[in-house]
């Protein structure tokens, strides 16, 4: 038995775990000895199988995927869909990172809900959603990708949920899933177009066949494309469909790590990798992932300067990131947006857990002294590098890489990105655009984690005199996987280390396979000698002129904490309610979608059609009309032998005639 | 005189006696003599069955000894249902037979 041919195991160890947390939170919620056992314990496995897939695949000359047929899900005439699983070299990635970071988020939970009611629950959910996950990125086909991307999505909605009692987290819930069942139908659309077009919905099958099927720019393909970033922008928080990402904060910290930072927001990433061959048909389509990705990155970014929830700014932040993984996307540097979601896997999760262990410290400081101040509001920090020497050092690492420093991982990242979309500026100028945007965005990552960091760790504290004895760092089953995480943004560039510096672009030859078809059909001529050294001069340059100008404009202003702070005005006060767009969609979609439901469909269509015309209207029709017949029933035999006469003459005659 | 000269007047006796039969059966309001005027109707199709036989076969003829069976069964059960509405009401006046009423 090989590993490749046990891929099945990486899925259904979580599966498992869910069942045995599963029935442990319905039976024995307290059981933590074990369930702290089971909850990371299946995930560590998980992450042997993968690691075993990989190094396999790793020893193997590239060759076609294997797949993994488990069962027939849906023999229906000419519509054949397998639950099959498909080994290559990009979902063999995805399953290290989905894995990996997954045990390294699973390890801290244990520490940071240990007292928590829900802590079975929590973990059943955890596991449910990496169960599902891989699903996501093993499937063969976009119908068992399909399960996985509706299963994430629910346990995004369960998990951010988690604490149901508060009804505004169960509002966030709500409207993450309804957002993104929005998206979802973008994806079931363009599956129902691929199934006209193709008959299969393999992904081999699509990939061998699309250049025969499809007319380069065609209708056809732009519009697939164009139906599966909707779901992409669903899923991977893009605009228009972004909103619900910043609401997703209300669930716990390592669901917000895991979920909406390291793995499922990239779901629609990987999707327009998988299906790069549809993309790269379609350079319409491509323009616009690259477009609303560099837009996305931009505006997410200026929405992150003013925000006072450390986690809001991170959720900004992600929605950003995502952006630049879209622009290299679009761009057609495939393996330049899975590295981006990579690195950005490593400092994301880095950065949502880092924030985690302060809240965490910033809450039992609280809870202390009986303050009901906001845990999360950064005026209320201030000087925490005192207390929590790791976390600061290991955030710092974390806002490094995000900011773009080199040798930090997300430089290497970002930078290629950024490269790629100039490069591809000479072919299309409108991309010229997208890199203008994707540097500005730069600069505004690099201000507001600064800002970040010197609202939350420089300075004097601000939590307050009876509370700044309680600050102090999480235990070692927290900060131990912020270390691995620390060493992972760090090195995380390694991965893919450009020529420049002396690498061999490891990941893009590793990815070569599976990007190649793509390849084959336009491919990228990325900038050498003088220019490339102007952009990457250019890219940290800007990175440590944002950091030094968030650096400064923050310290130097006396911050005081939340409770006696000044309402923001003007354009800070726009940035802070975030541009008024969730205002916006209130208005524009929510209240009318409210009235019409209200009065159209249950007082209107409801009330008046089924209630009023349809049941009460026959039976009222009914009693009218038995009211009427009740007559003829007089109980005079005279009186129906008339009848019964009348009735004869009247057949008599109709016979005659 | 050949038979057939007997038709008319025998379809024309039948009738009137069938004309007497419905009368009977709208007018009255005693339920023996209801169930006579019926019994009178029925020998009157009869009677144009005999008359009708001349020209068209013995059909007639078995026709009428159907007629004559379903008849007296009819009696059997009509004049048991009479039976048991007098044990009822003391009474067989159509007026005050109206349990049907809706």
């Amino acid at each position: 038995m090989t590993f490749s041919h046990a891929v099945w195991l990486a899925v259904a160890l979580p599966l498992a775990g869910f069942l045995v947390n599963g029935a442990l939170a319905l039976k024995r919620p307290r059981a933590t000895g074990l369930i702290s056992v089971v909850g990371p314990g299946v995930l560590i496995a998980a992450f042997v199988v993968s690691v075993g897939v990989f190094v396999e695949l790793w020893r193997e000359p590239p060759g076609a995927p294997i797949i993994v047929r488990l069962w027939s899900w849906l023999p229906a005439g000419r519509l054949q869909v397998d639950l099959a699983f498909q080994v290559d070299q990009l979902s063999t990635v995805m399953m290290l990172i989905i894995t990996g970071v997954g045990s390294l988020i699973h390890l801290y939970s244990v520490g940071y809900m240990k007292a928590d009611p829900g802590y079975a629950r929590f973990f059943a959910y955890m596991n449910l959603f990496v169960a599902l996950m891989l699903v996501l990125v093993l499937g063969s086909s976009f119908p068992v990708m399909f399960i996985g991307w509706e299963g994430v999505g629910l346990c995004s909605y369960l998990l951010i949920g988690f604490w149901f009692n508060d009804k505004v987290n169960a509002d966030a819930g709500l409207k993450a899933f309804i957002m993104n069942r929005i998206g979802d139908v973008g994806f079931l659309v363009a599956m129902f177009l691929l199934w006209r077009a193709f008959g299969s919905l393999d992904f081999g099958y699509v990939t061998q066949h699309a250049a025969g099927t499809l007319a380069r720019g065609g209708a056809i393909v732009t519009a697939i494309t164009l139906f599966l970033f909707l779901g992409c922008t669903g899923k991977s928080a893009q605009i228009p469909l972004y909103t619900w990402l910043p609401d997703a904060m209300a669930g716990p910290t390592p669901v917000s790590a895991l979920i909406h930072a390291a793995t499922m927001v990239t779901a629609g990433v990987y999707l327009v990798a998988r299906t790069n061959v549809l993309f790269a048909l379609a350079p319409l389509s491509s323009t616009i992932v690259a477009g609303i990705g560099a837009l996305t990155a931009l505006f997410a970014a200026t929405i992150a300067l003013r925000q006072y929830d450390i986690k809001k700014v991170l959720a900004y932040s992600t929605v950003s990131q995502l952006g630049y993984m879209f622009v290299g996307v679009g761009t057609g540097a495939y393996a330049a947006g899975v590295f981006h979601l990579a690195t950005h896997a490593f400092f994301k999760a880095l950065l949502f857990l880092g924030a985690g262990s302060v809240i965490h410290a910033m809450h039992q400081a609280y809870h202390a002294s009986h303050s009901h101040e906001d845990a999360q509001d950064m005026r209320n920090m201030g000087g925490l590098r005192h207390s929590m020497p790791w976390t600061f050092g290991l955030m710092m690492v974390a806002t490094l890489a995000i900011a773009g420093i080199p040798p930090f991982s997300g430089f290497f990242s970002k930078d290629e990105i950024l490269a790629a979309a100039f490069a591809r500026g000479g072919q299309a100028p409108v991309y010229y655009v997208f890199y203008g945007m994707g540097i500005l965005a730069a600069l505004l990552t690099a201000y507001y984690m600064a800002r970040l960091m010197a609202m939350t760790f420089m300075g004097e504290n601000r939590t307050g005199e009876r509370e700044r004895a309680h600050l102090h760092e999480a235990p070692w089953i927290m900060t131990g996987p912020l270390v691995v995480l620390g060493v992972l943004s760090f090195v995380g560039g390694v991965l893919n280390l450009p020529h420049l510096v002396g690498g061999h672009a490891a990941l893009e030859r590793w990815l070569e396979p599976v990007l190649a078809p793509a390849r084959a059909m336009g491919g990228l001529v990325m900038p050498e000698g003088s220019t490339e050294y102007i952009l990457v001069g250019a890219a940290v340059a800007i990175g440590v002129v944002g950091l030094l100008l968030g650096f400064r404009a923050t310290l130097g202003r006396r911050m005081v904490p939340a409770k006696d702070a000044a309402p923001d005005t003007g354009l800070a006060l726009v940035l802070n309610r975030k541009y008024y767009v969730d205002e916006l969609y209130d208005r524009l979609v929510v209240r009318p979608l409210v009235w019409l439901s209200r009065v159209v469909l249950w007082r209107g269509v409801d009330q008046g059609l089924v209630d009023g015309a349809a049941v009460n209207g026959s039976a009222w029709a009914s009693r009218l009309a038995g009211g009427g017949l009740r007559l003829l029933q007089s109980g005079h035999v005279g009186a129906y032998v008339v009848l019964f006469l009348v009735g004869a003459l009247w057949i008599l005659r109709a016979v005659i005639r | 005189m050949p038979a057939t000269s007997l038709l008319g007047p025998s379809l024309a006796l039948s009738a009137v006696l069938f004309s007497l039969g419905v009368a009977g059966v709208l007018l009255r309001r005693n339920a023996i003599v209801l169930f006579m005027c019926i019994e009178l109707m029925l020998n009157a199709v009869n009677l144009s069955f005999i008359a009708l036989a001349q020209l068209h076969g013995a059909s007639g003829h078995i026709m009428v000894l159907f007629v004559m069976t379903v008849a007296a069964a009819e009696a059997a059960v009509g004049l048991a249902i009479i039976l048991a509405i007098f044990r009822l009401k003391q009474s067989i006046d159509l007026k005050q037979i109206n349990l049907l009423q809706g």
